[in-house]
């Protein structure tokens, strides 16, 4: 992948740490049209690397958004049918103030029906909902060779798990049916908790899964010795109604960054300056209250763009998870490691996650998932194969949708599942029709 | 509000309907394909969230002969008529029409003669109800005559024209006729011709005309800033139009 290049009058294309490729976006309403010879599908492009970048030699990419629409909703199961483009800022606002929210949400809401089944993405829910995948139903996919056929877990099962978490290599999803979650009202009662230390932090997040169906931590990175990875502790849920407001959430303003920062703007002091600022915010140990459901599970959306503080040269993110089998001390080898290579980060995020789920290359299992913002400089690629092989070690793996430099030897020695699902992609797409930046940098094509 | 919307299917027309359907409007639609308006209506009924139904009707802005039944349906099947909005139109590249004088035609045909027919007759029936609103999408493309746009230029410039006419001669009549003047809206209508600054989103665009639509505002810049820029060009001599190339 090479950097933004200011100047260059060919057009490029780049995920959302805006490391960019040559390429554009081709649109259209008609999904089923815009699916027959595309080489791969994007969605609101909010994978953080290169997997919804075309594969070098290719250009286009098929781009989702306009492909919009509600086909079907039952308001008394709440299984809803839509079109792959459809927003989830979209869903959320249609669906929320009726009772009905995403079984499963990522820390934005500008993501599509098809980014959310291609990543099969997870939220802070993942103890106890699983993947997003655990609850489609079933799905309208254009395959490789042309046809355009549906899979659920009962027909072609196999594609179906392949689907999930596939990042979009096995075929254009065209439609998604799932399950949505019925809620009492669209706010959130939110208990928070300063932790003073990483070991606290693990403990904490496994004794708050029981009793709370969202729970996720913030952790300062930066801090070294006792006070490394203290951190807030969110734990929520879904407010009843006698506790929320009676009116519905306004909708919230978004605030724009109108230009890029100079690369620098980031440095280690403000990195160090906002950690520190990000713990002490907290000034009583506990907190709870309602918030306002944008504030729980979007924070990041108040402002457009953020990815632009990054500077031209971008940033990359790094999630990965360890599993609980390499014991409790894992998450804080982890941090020391990074701290050590000077893995400085604004935010980093941990999470507890429940049992794999089906999908065939989906990211959580069961133990700790790591979340940190890297911005790119010249020892990215060998801070994160020093990352790499740590997870390897301790027999965790790392999240495709977020990833933009592993190795494909990395990805292979922590992956015991790619081979089976490098053998249903040769069946199911022998000519690699299908094909990103990313499938070539891991799989080779 | 009860309306005819022609155009619903995709771009702002899409955008548009949502809002309406949103806040409890309730709507006909008329359009070329009959999947696609089911489809169309089935989401809006969903977005509704009412058990209201959408109906919708054939009716293609290239063959006139299609409005009159088109119209009869949706009066008969919303029994009344409050409001029409067009979105329905057509774009081409100056360079591609000069080459393709057929394509011309017809988007000259759709965008000018066969709007101003359709407006003909929504505007008769509803003043024969006293009234109500007719909006229509021109373009900020009809304000200037312009290098780039000539010829769909000249075919926008005709219907803003006519309905700025309109909604002198029958303003007192009860009827409102509105002028939306979209400045450049990722579309599948613009899909592949490079966004200028100020390049808009159809969403709100789609407020903006629906706070026109019941404000009554004659004429519409959408997004906002295209009122800004048009206000300039439209000042701008002769000879410097003659040498931008915009
Ligand atoms: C601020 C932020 C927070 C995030 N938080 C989380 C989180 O908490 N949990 C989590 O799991 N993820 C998270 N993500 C990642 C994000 O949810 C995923 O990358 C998701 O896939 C993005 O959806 P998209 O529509 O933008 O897809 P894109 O980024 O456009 O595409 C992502 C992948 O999906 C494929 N794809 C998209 N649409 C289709 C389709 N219709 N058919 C086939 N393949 C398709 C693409 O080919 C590509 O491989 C976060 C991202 C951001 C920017
Ligand atoms: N996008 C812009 O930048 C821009 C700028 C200035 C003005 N405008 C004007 O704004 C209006 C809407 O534009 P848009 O960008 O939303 O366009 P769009 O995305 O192309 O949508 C056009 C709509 O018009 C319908 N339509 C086209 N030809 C028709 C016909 N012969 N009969 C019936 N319906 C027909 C289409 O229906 P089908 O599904 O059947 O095709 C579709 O629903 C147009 O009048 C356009 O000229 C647009």
């Amino acid at each position: 992948m090479t950097e933004n290049k200011r100047r260059s009058t060919e057009p490029t294309l780049s995920g959302w740490g805006r490391l960019s490729v040559p390429g554009r976006e081709v649109r259209s309403e008609d999904l089923a049209a815009l699916s027959l010879n595309a080489f791969l599908f994007r969605g609101l492009g909010r994978a953080y690397g290169d997997s919804a970048l075309p594969a070098p030699g290719q250009t286009d990419v098929a781009t989702t958004t306009l492909g919009d629409r509600l086909l079907d909703f039952d308001p008394v199961s709440g299984v809803i049918r839509a079109e792959a483009g459809l927003s989830l800022l979209d869903l959320n606002r249609l669906f929320m103030p009726r009772g009905w929210f995403t079984p499963v949400s990522p820390g934005t809401q500008f993501v599509t029906l098809g980014g959310m089944v291609a990543a099969d993405i997870h939220g802070k829910n993942h103890h106890r909902h699983g993947c997003f995948g655990r609850h489609v139903r079933r799905l309208r996919l254009r395959v490789p060779d042309g046809r355009v056929l549906w899979c659920s877990p009962a027909e072609e099962p196999e594609l179906f798990w392949a689907v999930i978490g596939g990042m979009g290599l096995l075929g254009h999803i065209l439609e998604v049916e799932f399950s949505m979650l019925p809620i009492p009202t669209p706010w959130i009662w939110c208990e928070s908790e300063r932790i003073r230390d990483l070991d606290e932090f693990v403990v904490a997040l496994k004794e708050a899964g029981p009793h709370w169906p969202y729970t996720v931590g913030w952790i300062d990175c930066i801090s070294t010795g006792s006070k490394m990875g203290r951190g807030i502790l969110q734990r929520g849920r879904f407010a009843e109604t006698w506790e929320a407001p009676p009116s519905d959430p306004e909708e919230k303003r978004r605030v724009s960054i109108p230009f890029e920062l100079p690369s620098w703007a980031l440095g280690p002091l403000s990195v160090r300056a906002f950690n520190m600022a990000y713990y002490w915010k907290h000034v009583r140990k506990k907190q709870a209250g309602l918030l306002h459901p944008d504030s729980f599970f979007y924070p990041l959306d108040a402002v457009n763009d953020w990815n632009l503080v990054y500077g031209r040269r971008g940033f990359t993110q790094y999630q990965c998870v360890l599993p609980d089998s390499a014991g409790p001390g894992a998450a804080r080898r982890f941090l020391t490691l990074l701290t050590s290579k000077g893995g400085a980060s604004f935010l980093c995020v941990i999470k507890d996650c429940g049992a794999q789920g089906s999908g065939l290359l989906s990211f959580p299992r069961t133990g700790i998932s790591i979340a940190l913002d890297i911005a790119v400089r010249d020892n990215t690629r060998q801070l994160v194969d020093d990352l790499n092989e740590l997870v390897i070690a301790e027999g965790g793996r790392i999240y495709l949708a977020k990833d933009a430099f592993t190795r494909a030897d990395h990805f292979r020695r922590m992956e015991p599942r790619l081979s089976e699902f490098l053998s249903i992609r040769e069946k199911w797409d022998p000519e690699r029709r299908i094909r990103s930046a990313q499938s070539v940098r891991i799989f080779g094509d | 509000m009860k309306v005819v919307f022609l155009g619903a299917t995709r771009g702002m027309g899409r955008a548009l309907s949502r809002r309406m359907a949103e806040r409890g409007d309730e709507l006909f639609l008329l359009g070329r394909k009959e999947s696609d308006l089911s489809t169309s209506a089935k989401d809006l009924e969903i977005r509704s969230g009412g058990d209201a139904s959408v109906g919708f009707h054939l009716c293609d802005l290239e063959d006139p002969s299609t409005f009159e039944a088109a119209l009869d349906k949706a009066e008969e099947t919303l029994s009344g008529l409050d409001a029409v909005v067009v979105t329905g139109g057509l774009f081409g590249k100056q360079e591609d029409l000069e080459q393709d004088l057929p394509l011309t035609r017809r988007i000259l045909n759709v965008n000018f003669t066969n709007t101003i027919l359709f407006c003909e007759h929504s505007k008769q029936r509803l003043l024969r109800r006293g009234g109500g609103t007719l909006c229509v999408f021109s373009s900020v493309a009809g304000d200037r005559g312009r290098k780039p746009v000539a010829l769909y230029g000249a075919s926008k410039a005709g219907l803003s024209h006519y309905l700025e006419s309109l909604d002198h001669k029958h303003r007192a009549d009860g009827l409102v006729t509105i002028c939306v003047k979209p400045g450049f809206v990722k579309t599948g209508m613009t899909e592949g011709v490079d966004p200028p600054p100020f390049a808009g989103e159809p969403d709100p665009v789609a407020m903006r005309v629906l706070s026109a639509i019941d404000r009554g505002a004659p004429m519409v810049y959408a997004p906002a800033v295209w009122g800004h820029v048009m206000r300039i060009i439209r000042f701008l001599p002769r000879f410097v139009m003659r040498r931008v190339g915009f």
